[in-house]
């Protein structure tokens, strides 16, 4: 088990890589504690497959360093790694029984047998295989096949930290939570740290501990569920976390105003002294927008029942938002105002929240 | 170990090259350099071997008589195979495994066993001595490769799009031609691919079964050996000539040779 | 596969292979069958003779050379192909502008006519104008396939193995690019070594197709005619007459229709019988 660095990681799939755009990863620092459990969130193509390769040692970074606690692993290939992972599609070996499977990685080890017996009864028994041990491996369903990769790497005592490429993707649906909180159980029985790679917000959001959002090579915002919720740090976190996901209103700020079509909107950030550079935005989720007796006047244009809540899109102008109004609320008939908690409510420039 | 891995591909791509450099060097060398010195190129470079190969007709006849066969036969072969194919990959009928069976047998079937009894059958019915008749013989061995090839692409596509196909208002044949087909053209490809190359290289029936206006190519080849003498540089040039087309075909479809190698059921 | 519906009237779609296959398989099997238990004079005069020219066959020690010889050259050939195939295509590279080339050079023997073939490597293997021939010579070896059995075998075995090996290595290639990254990657984190990657990765998933290569090596090499006899005429004295090349002797050397009809039989029964059971022995292994 081991605290993982990610220091200055730059990486591009191209030979010499000039600009920016070249990178597939643009630039990562992370510190990751011994014994949590991380999630990589962001849609495809953000650069976590490739962060995800480089600390499993497939891929060497362009740039930067990997520290295993205080270890430089940087060159280091997967197999002196000590890690663990298990793949988008279960990789198990197929001509073997699930029993020689769990067994392989410590027989390449030159475990002793005694040794490996017993894991193998404790790993299989905690991943309810213990009845299909003497079935071949290829028989199974590809929840069995995923536990079977994952148990290969739970019968190393020596495993730093073990990875999860979205492991769910092949799943049925309705084991798939059944897998999960199985995930989650394992974690903390275990306590080896984890890292899964995602871009399904639920299922970052209900097994991390901390979520690292990745957005075009960058990681936009590292945090628990709670702060990514109430305090976005990038438009992209407000968007993509949440449903329906975070209303964003082009600002103007005039005498460390933030002005919305001219009307003052208090936000939780306020304007720095100097000028802000870029476009600028309010960001508001639908959760924190309601209607009141003063504020905003909005025309209603839809309503969408979604059962304990209905989501009302109101129009401002042109201006479009979202929010959420509780079943036993009324949606005023007669020039309806909306209004934003304050506390909830941030100012953007150029994607960022001004600090 | 893993730094000299290329090596092995790349002595034995040299080991496979040095006998056709040889028929090459051979072939621009004039028949009194073959047989008076030994020399690792041609001295007194020559076209003329080429030269009585596409001037006089018993010899370029030859070319087009071997391409006439092979691609009436390539295309009697896909053209029959793929119904065949489409049936065996998607219904159960009366003896199927049977006459699967049955068909994959030809292939096991030594053409110098066909070789008395297809003369005698084809000139019976008249066709002695025409394209047609080899394209028909090479169909014993062609179709149920073409069958097997076929079947094994097409396995390969879900029966879903069969029925949406259906539910869409496509009649059978319809379907069959502007959906199914298009979505197996990789495995018609291969089929085609196969075709070619076993009818190209077989001779056996192609010889018993012609003997002037059809004779392949590589059959007037025989011909020099035995009763010219040693007419090598001829011998040379016209084997060189048959590697072409082969190597044409190839240069095609290099990019489903991987997958078209394991008749699309890896 | 377990979806297929039941429908007769699929025999339609596989009518017109049937019909075109049957002309070509059956009517000269039943012109075989029926000259193998007939003797002729010629003149379409026909005697009935049971099974005389089985057991003719059966028991001539010519038979048992050529099959012998037959057996000998095809184990000798699947000894060398089949490993020889793995061990390049394991080498071949997986990616990059290198893997058309290699495909394209490889395939290039299989598409050159037989009997150029064997013209090819006579050519190639002639003591004093080839240049294999030349080489092995000049090394002081004294070697020269048109007289010596022992050169003779060695030049035809060498030319097998050029002209089929490639067809093992496009197999196997095919087998191996079918396997994903992810499996080499898993095995490198579970610390398997190149033996175990090769044994309980790479062979499992090789395994269909190198059936397939194993069983078409079979059957080809079984019935190998053209390149032999453009090669060594089946000499010197009988040494390299294969089976093909003795019935051919036969039947339109000798015209001995009786016994080469006999013997077409048993030899093509034997292919099936030997195949059959290499099939359902693969297959067996395969569902345990």
């Amino acid at each position: 088990m081991a605290r993982i660095t990610l220091d200055n990681l730059r990486h591009s799939y191209q030979a010499a890589p000039k600009r920016d755009e070249d990178y597939a990863l643009q630039q990562v620092d992370i510190e990751w504690q011994d014994g949590g459990a991380y999630a990589l969130l962001g849609p495809s193509g953000c650069g976590k497959t490739t962060l995800l390769n480089i600390i499993s040692g497939l891929l060497n970074p362009t740039q930067g360093r990997i520290l295993f606690d205080d270890v430089d692993v940087t060159r280091h290939a997967a197999d002196q790694r000590n890690i663990a992972q298990v793949f988008q599609f279960p990789v198990i070996y197929d001509t073997m029984t699930v029993r020689q499977n769990l067994e392989f990685p410590l027989r390449n080890r030159n475990v002793e047998p005694s040794i490996i017996n017993q894991r193998v009864a404790e790993i299989a028994d905690m991943l309810d295989l213990t009845d299909t041990l003497d079935t071949r491996a290829s028989g199974l369903t590809a929840d069995g096949k995923q536990k079977i990769s994952l148990g290969r790497g739970l019968v190393r005592s020596d495993v730093n930290v073990i990875m999860f490429d979205e492991p769910l993707t092949v799943i049925d649906p309705h084991l798939k939570w059944v897998l999960r909180s199985k995930l989650k159980e394992l974690h903390q029985r275990i306590g080896t740290t984890m890292i899964y790679v995602t871009h399904d917000q639920t299922e970052a959001l209900t097994f991390a501990d901390q979520v690292v959002v990745m957005y075009e090579g960058r990681v936009v915002q590292t945090g628990t569920p709670v702060e990514l919720f109430e305090r976005p740090q990038h438009t992209f976190v407000g968007h993509f976390i949440g449903s329906p996901g975070m209303n964003l209103l082009p600002c103007s700020i005039d005498a460390g105003q933030v002005l919305f079509e001219g009307i003052p909107i208090r936000t939780c950030n306020s304007p720095p002294r100097d000028a802000v550079k870029g476009e600028t935005q309010i960001g508001v989720r639908p959760e924190f927008v309601y209607f009141s007796q003063t504020g905003l006047p909005v025309e209603v244009s839809r309503v969408d029942d979604v059962g304990r809540y209905r989501i009302v899109e109101v129009a401002h102008g042109a201006h479009r938002m979202k929010m959420l109004v509780s079943g036993e609320q009324a949606i005023p008939q007669m020039s309806p105002k909306v209004d934003f908690n304050p506390e909830f409510t941030t100012l953007y420039a150029d994607g960022w929240a001004v600090r | 170990m893993g730094r000299y891995k290329w090596l092995v591909p790349t002595i034995y791509i040299v080991f496979l090259m040095l006998p056709i450099y040889w028929l090459l060097n051979m072939s621009f060398k004039t028949t009194n350099e073959i047989l008076g010195t030994f020399s690792l190129w041609p001295r007194e470079f020559t076209l003329e071997n080429y030269r009585t190969i596409f001037t006089d007709p018993t010899w370029y006849n030859g070319y087009f008589n071997s391409l006439a066969y092979v691609l009436v036969n390539m295309v009697i072969s896909v053209l029959v195979a793929l119904p065949a194919a489409y049936a065996f990959s998607r219904y159960r009928f009366l003896g199927d495994k049977h006459l699967f069976f049955w068909l994959l047998t030809n292939r096991m079937a030594p053409p110098a066993v066909f070789a008395l009894p297809f003369f005698q059958l084809y000139s019976a019915i008249g066709l002695f001595d025409t394209h047609f008749a080899v394209a028909l013989a090479h169909c014993l061995f062609n179709i149920p490769l073409a069958v097997w090839i076929l079947e094994g692409f097409m396995s390969g596509v879900p029966k879903e799009l069969d029925e949406t196909a259906y539910i869409d208002g496509y009649s059978f044949g319809r379907f069959f031609v502007k959906i199914f087909i298009p979505t197996i053209t990789a495995g018609i490809g291969v089929a085609a691919f196969f075709c070619f190359m076993f009818s190209w290289v077989e001779l056996l029936l192609a010889k018993t079964l012609t003997s002037v206006a059809a004779k392949p190519i590589a059959a007037t080849m025989t011909r020099t050996a035995s009763t010219a003498g040693y007419e090598l540089g001829l011998l040379a040039a016209a084997g060189s000539l048959t590697i072409i087309p082969g190597a044409i075909v190839i240069y095609f479809v290099r990019n489903y040779i991987a997958r078209g190698f394991a008749l699309g059921r890896v | 596969m377990s979806s297929k519906t039941t429908n007769q009237k699929a025999w339609f779609f596989v009518l017109p292979v049937v019909l075109l296959v049957a002309f070509n398989a059956i009517i000269p099997l039943m012109t075989v069958v029926n000259y193998s238990v007939q003797e002729t004079f010629g003149d379409n005069v026909f005697f009935w003779e049971g099974v005389t020219w089985f057991e003719q066959v059966l028991n001539s020690s010519r038979f048992h050379d050529s099959l012998k010889r037959q057996f000998l050259f095809t184990g000798i050939i699947l000894a060398i192909e089949v490993p020889l195939g793995i061990a390049i295509a394991l080498a071949m590279p997986r990616r990059g502008p290198w893997v058309s080339v290699c495909l394209v050079l490889m395939a290039l023997p299989l598409l050159i006519p037989w009997n150029v073939v064997g013209a090819m490597w006579n050519i190639f293997a002639l003591p004093d104008i080839g240049l294999l021939g030349r080489t092995i010579n000049a090394m002081g070896i004294d070697y020269n396939f048109t007289q010596q059995p022992v050169g003779a075998w060695f030049t035809t075995v060498l030319m097998d193995v050029w002209h089929w090996t490639s067809l093992v290595v496009l197999l196997c290639y095919a087998g191996l690019c079918s396997i994903p990254d992810d499996y080499y990657q898993a095995a490198r984190i579970d610390g398997a070594g190149a033996w175990a990657v090769f044994r309980y990765i790479q062979l499992p998933k090789m395994k269909r197709v190198l059936t397939i290569a194993i069983l078409l090596r079979f059957m080809d090499s079984f019935m190998i005619y053209t390149e032999p006899f453009v090669l060594t005429g089946g000499g010197p004295g009988n040494s390299t007459t294969f089976l093909s090349i003795d019935l051919v002797k036969i039947a339109l050397g000798q015209f001995d229709l009786g016994p080469a009809a006999a013997m077409s039989l048993i030899y093509f029964l034997i292919i099936l019988l030997v195949s059959w059971v290499f099939y359902t022995l693969m297959m067996r292994n395969e569902d345990q």
